[in-house]
């Protein structure tokens, strides 16, 4: 038998439902397994007595017959989603030991779902970066090695590196991502599995720590496109606590896995075709191609002109939502407090003290491009560029029904390389950025490796709340990859 | 109402702009379902909303919005059906999520305008800038320990309306006659109590002068938070005087936020304006644009209460009152509400003069208020309908209001206890006039000779003979026939 912590949700969850094992028994095996894994250093908090005793009450619910869509399945929390009681740090100094006395809104419906955390995942610092070495607690390990250098430590992506390293190293069977540029999606990629941000809007921002409003949406992180359909239907819908939550129904995403994309037209944009694209990851997008071809959907050339100017763009909407977010991290109620000699001091000591030089770097870029002599120059500019990226998208999906890109420019990189420039960084959101400025449902898979075999990922991107055919030609990608390589040694 | 200071130079006006902010009634906060009641203990009516913890979201309260476009409308002005909430972004120890959220650049109200009554009678139309929503923040306070501030976030969030007038205000009276005004539509609306002590309703007036005749606008300075009427006009008086005094000195006058000191009487800069250029705002994107529907104005404005300006048009053409005594009786919606009671079905006249005059006065001399009078509506129209009937001279009923203040008692019963009633009863009066011209001799003898005024006199020692009871009317009618013949 398979061993319990390489089973897929949808396979445990059959299994439990069979009795052929508890949710005792499976979340044991996935706290051992967290334990063997340490070293990645994905968690941040680990609460196996919390997840033992949830997978108690799971199990006599089975036996009740009251068992919800997820119930005893192990999953993650990334560290951005505020839990009761549980410490919420957003991988930050100025958040250390802050206990929310509030469940966010999509962890609480996981819950609700049956689902138990094993703990507290961790991330890029306010989920500021795209390879969690910003994290006050440490960088996140990949557990992929490159086998031309299996020493050198890879990084697993950020934001959501935890969460994709903990998946990948069959910590947990799934886990929470926020995607505010590529956070799901990139480290999804880096470390072979699948993620989808769903459409802006589907899921509630409720009790997640806030980067930058507009853009931030969660979405899960599983192995499986299956496992990340059911995860998000225990995941989406209306909250009357956030405004921007939509008022409508979620659909079984997993029914939409019929394998059948017959007479679908599949966009390819030619902008996302960049000199200096790597030669692998340009050969896997024809691959991809070739995939949907033969399963009778046809491939569209289609152009989004304004892409070139996505990642500048978010460069500015981003950090100037984060330096207004981030304002009430002032010392004064929660978190961290440096003292000063008048309250201007405070603040000063206090916020210098607890956030990282990312962190700073971004509020500084905000509080600039906001204020009064440059907004329009900077901010007022950005959001009509934002319109034209959007634009862009609705125009294409005029002709065709899906498009398809690769998900990052590159494959995982090592721990320390290219983090002493900043802008070199943020180039790995290129290919998820646009999509989130539209607001735009994206799904990562994992559909090859490179010749230093690492997984390479692919983009599926859909129309707003058409999630349904981006899992459905996800399911037929993902059959057609086979992609079964695992990390040496998990 | 021309308003000049005369300065060595010349004459100048002032230019006068205001910014209320009026605490909306609602049971809750704009962005929270925390409470909002006055005088609660510290820190008790604060969501994690308020206090700006991490993952909050704010939700508009759809109450405070139907209170913005009720006041809105009341002030007969243009509601956006589209408006959007922004961050103003700055630190302030009181500020917890270290912006606000308020209406900029689309704010759910615009032009609009607002009558002032002026003593004389007549009117004058004053423009109001816009209306917008926003949250109100914290309080600090800093006097209960050398070296830490205490703050009470039970304010924080609650919803404020702030009303922007245009430039148009010319004098401290002025002033003082838009607060009073708005403060009275906002209470016919029930939008706001316009309790200036407790701080639902302040005061930010922008003062600047110029030479009479000259149109420019001068840099003007804005005192903040002022918290009441006369405070206001204090306020004004100085500040104009004191811009005069510094361009006529050769000095310029620098845009700065100051705020007046009501025990010494004057202004003083808080801080300079500068850092207002630097407020960071940008469309809150918590929040999506708060669209309403024109049906939802509609329904609101069918529901409109009769404001001051209609109910005053009203009792002047309806119940024949002046200006100025229908402007006084509408001002309150409970005093105008009070004479009617007392005026329906008798002499509309009447009724105003003992509202206006014995009543008013009672109301000060007892400290009570209109909404529990010294005297019902009901009993005082009870005491008009007596005079109206003859039981009751305009002099008995005076008396009888007075005891009717003092006991709280019917007048009727106070006529039937005291036996207060006028005398109309020809014999008894006959007899008192007799008795008073036996007694006068030479005084009768004066009048016949020419001495009318007198007859006065004699009518006095009747009353006076009958404790008041007579029919005065009919003691003169007596009088002149049996003297003069």
């Amino acid at each position: 038998m398979t061993k319990l912590t390489d089973l897929t949700m949808a396979e445990a969850r059959d299994g439990l439902a069979k009795g052929a094992f508890t949710a005792v028994e499976l979340t044991s095996a996935h706290i051992k397994a967290t334990e063997a894994q340490r070293h990645l250093n994905a968690f941040i908090v680990e609460t196996p007595d919390l997840a033992l005793d949830a997978a108690k009450a799971s199990d006599a619910r089975r036996q009740a017959g009251t068992a919800g869509s997820m119930d005893g399945l192990p999953i993650g929390i990334k560290d951005l989603f505020c839990t009761e009681g549980v410490q919420t740090t957003a991988a930050s100094h100025i958040l250390e030991g802050f206990k929310p006395p509030y469940e966010s809104t999509v962890s609480g419906k996981l819950k609700a779902a049956g689902a138990v955390s094993l703990g507290k995942l961790n991330l890029d610092e306010f989920a500021m970066g795209s390879s969690n070495q910003t994290s006050y607690f440490g960088a996140v390990e990949n557990p992929w090695k490159k086998t031309s250098a299996p020493k050198a430590k890879l990084v697993p992506g950020g934001s959501s590196g935890g969460s994709a390293a903990a998946v990948a190293a069959r910590m947990v069977m799934a886990a929470t991502g926020t995607d505010t540029g590529g956070s799901i999606r990139q480290p999804a990629a880096f470390c072979g599995i699948t993620g989808i941000k769903p459409t802006y809007g589907r899921c509630s921002r409720f009790g997640i720590v806030a980067f930058a409003s507009s853009l931030d949406q969660a979405g899960p992180m599983a192995r499986t496109v299956r496992d990340c359909a059911i995860m998000l239907g225990a995941m989406a819908g209306h909250d009357p606590k956030d405004s921007t939550s939509v008022n409508m129904a979620v659909p079984d995403f997993e029914k939409a896995l019929t394998g059948d994309i017959r007479g679908l037209k599949v966009g390819i944009p030619k902008e996302y075709r960049p000199d200096g694209l790597s030669d692998e990851v340009a050969k896997v997008w024809e691959l991809g191609i070739e995939w949907i071809k033969a399963a009778g959907a046809t491939p569209v050339e289609i152009s989004l002109p304004h892409t070139k100017y996505a990642l500048p763009t978010y460069y500015i909407i981003a950090p100037a939502e984060c330096s207004s977010n981030l304002a009430r991290y002032d010392g004064l109620r929660f978190g961290l407090r440096v003292p000063g000699k008048t309250l201007d001091e405070m603040y000063k000591n206090t916020r210098a003290a607890g956030f990282g030089a990312e962190v700073r770097r971004r509020i500084l870029i905000g509080t600039y491009v906001l204020s009064a002599g440059y907004y329009d120059a900077y901010y007022a500019k950005a959001q009509k560029v934002r319109r034209l990226i959007a634009e862009d998208f609705r125009k294409a999906f005029e002709s065709v029904d899906i498009i398809l890109t690769p998900t990052a420019p590159s494959a995982a990189f090592g721990q320390g390389e290219g983090t002493d420039d900043p802008v070199t960084m943020w180039l790995n959101d290129v290919f998820t950025i646009p999509t989130s400025m539209a607001g735009l449902p994206g799904l990562s898979l994992p559909a090859g490796l490179s010749k230093d075999g690492l997984p390479l990922g692919l983009q599926l991107i859909g129309r707003p709340f058409d999630e349904e055919t981006v899992f459905r030609v996800a399911g037929v990608m993902e059959t057609a990859a086979n992609f079964t390589a695992k990390p040496e040694g998990i | 109402m021309a308003y000049i200071i005369q300065g060595d130079t010349g004459d100048w006006e002032i230019v006068i702009g205001l910014e209320v902010h009026a605490q909306v009634i609602s049971k809750a906060k704009l962005f929270s379902g925390a409470a909002t009641e006055f005088g609660a203990e510290p820190n008790t009516q604060v969501s994690f909303v308020d206090a700006g913890f991490p993952g909050m979201l704010p939700v508009i309260n759809g109450i405070c919005v139907e209170q913005a476009v009720r006041t809105g409308l009341g002030l007969k002005a243009r509601i956006n059906l589209t408006s959007v909430f922004a961050r103003k972004n700055y630190f302030y120890a009181d500020l917890p999520q270290g912006y606000q959220i308020s209406q900029y650049d689309q704010p759910i109200v615009g032009e609009g305008e607002l009558i002032l009554d002026l003593p004389d009678g007549g009117t004058r139309t004053v423009g109001i800038e816009r209306l917008h929503l926003e949250q109100d923040a914290g309080k600090s306070i800093h006097d209960m320990h050398p070296a830490k501030s205490f703050i009470d976030l039970n304010r924080s969030g609650v919803a404020l309306m702030e009303i922007v007038s245009k430039p148009d205000l010319r004098s401290p009276e002025e002033a003082g006659l838009y607060l009073t005004k708005l403060r009275s539509i906002l209470r016919y609306l029930e939008t706001c109590d316009g309790n200036m002590q407790e701080g639902s309703m302040r005061c930010d007036a922008n003062v600047s002068v110029r030479p009479v005749g000259s149109t420019e606008l001068r840099d003007r300075c804005e005192i903040k938070n002022v918290n009441s009427i006369r405070f206001v006009q204090q306020a004004i008086e100085f500040e104009a005087r004191r811009h005069i005094d510094v361009y006529e000195a050769g000095g310029t006058i620098k845009q700065e936020t100051r705020l007046f000191d009501s025990v010494k009487g004057e202004t003083r800069s808080m801080r300079s304006k500068e850092n207002a250029h630097d407020y960071r705002y940008f469309p809150d994107p918590d929040l999506l644009p708060l669209v309403i529907e024109q049906s939802f104005v509609d329904g609101i404005k069918a529901g409109l209460p009769e404001l001051p300006d209609e109910k005053k048009a009203r009792f002047m053409a309806e119940y024949g009152l002046n200006a100025y005594d229908a402007g006084v009786l509408v001002a309150e919606k409970a005093s105008a509400e009070f004479f009617e009671t007392v005026a329906k079905g008798r002499d509309s006249k009447m009724a105003c003069n003992w509202v206006m005059g014995d009543f008013f006065a009672a109301l000060n001399a007892t400290g009570k208020t209109i909404e529990n009078p010294p005297v019902s509506a009901a009993d005082l129209g009870a005491l008009i309908d007596l005079i109206k009937d003859g039981t009751l001279s305009g002099r008995l009923a005076k008396d009888v209001f007075a005891l009717m203040v003092e006991t709280g008692k019917a007048p009727s019963v106070i006529v039937e206890e005291k036996g207060m009633k006028q005398v109309t009863d020809t014999g008894a009066i006959e007899a008192a006039v007799d008795a008073v011209i036996s007694a006068n001799a030479d005084k009768v003898a004066q009048v016949k000779e020419g001495k009318t005024a007198l007859l006065g006199w004699f009518t006095g020692q009747v009353m006076k003979a009958t404790q008041g009871k007579a029919n005065p009317a009919m003691v003169n009618e007596m009088l002149s026939k049996k003297i003069l013949g």
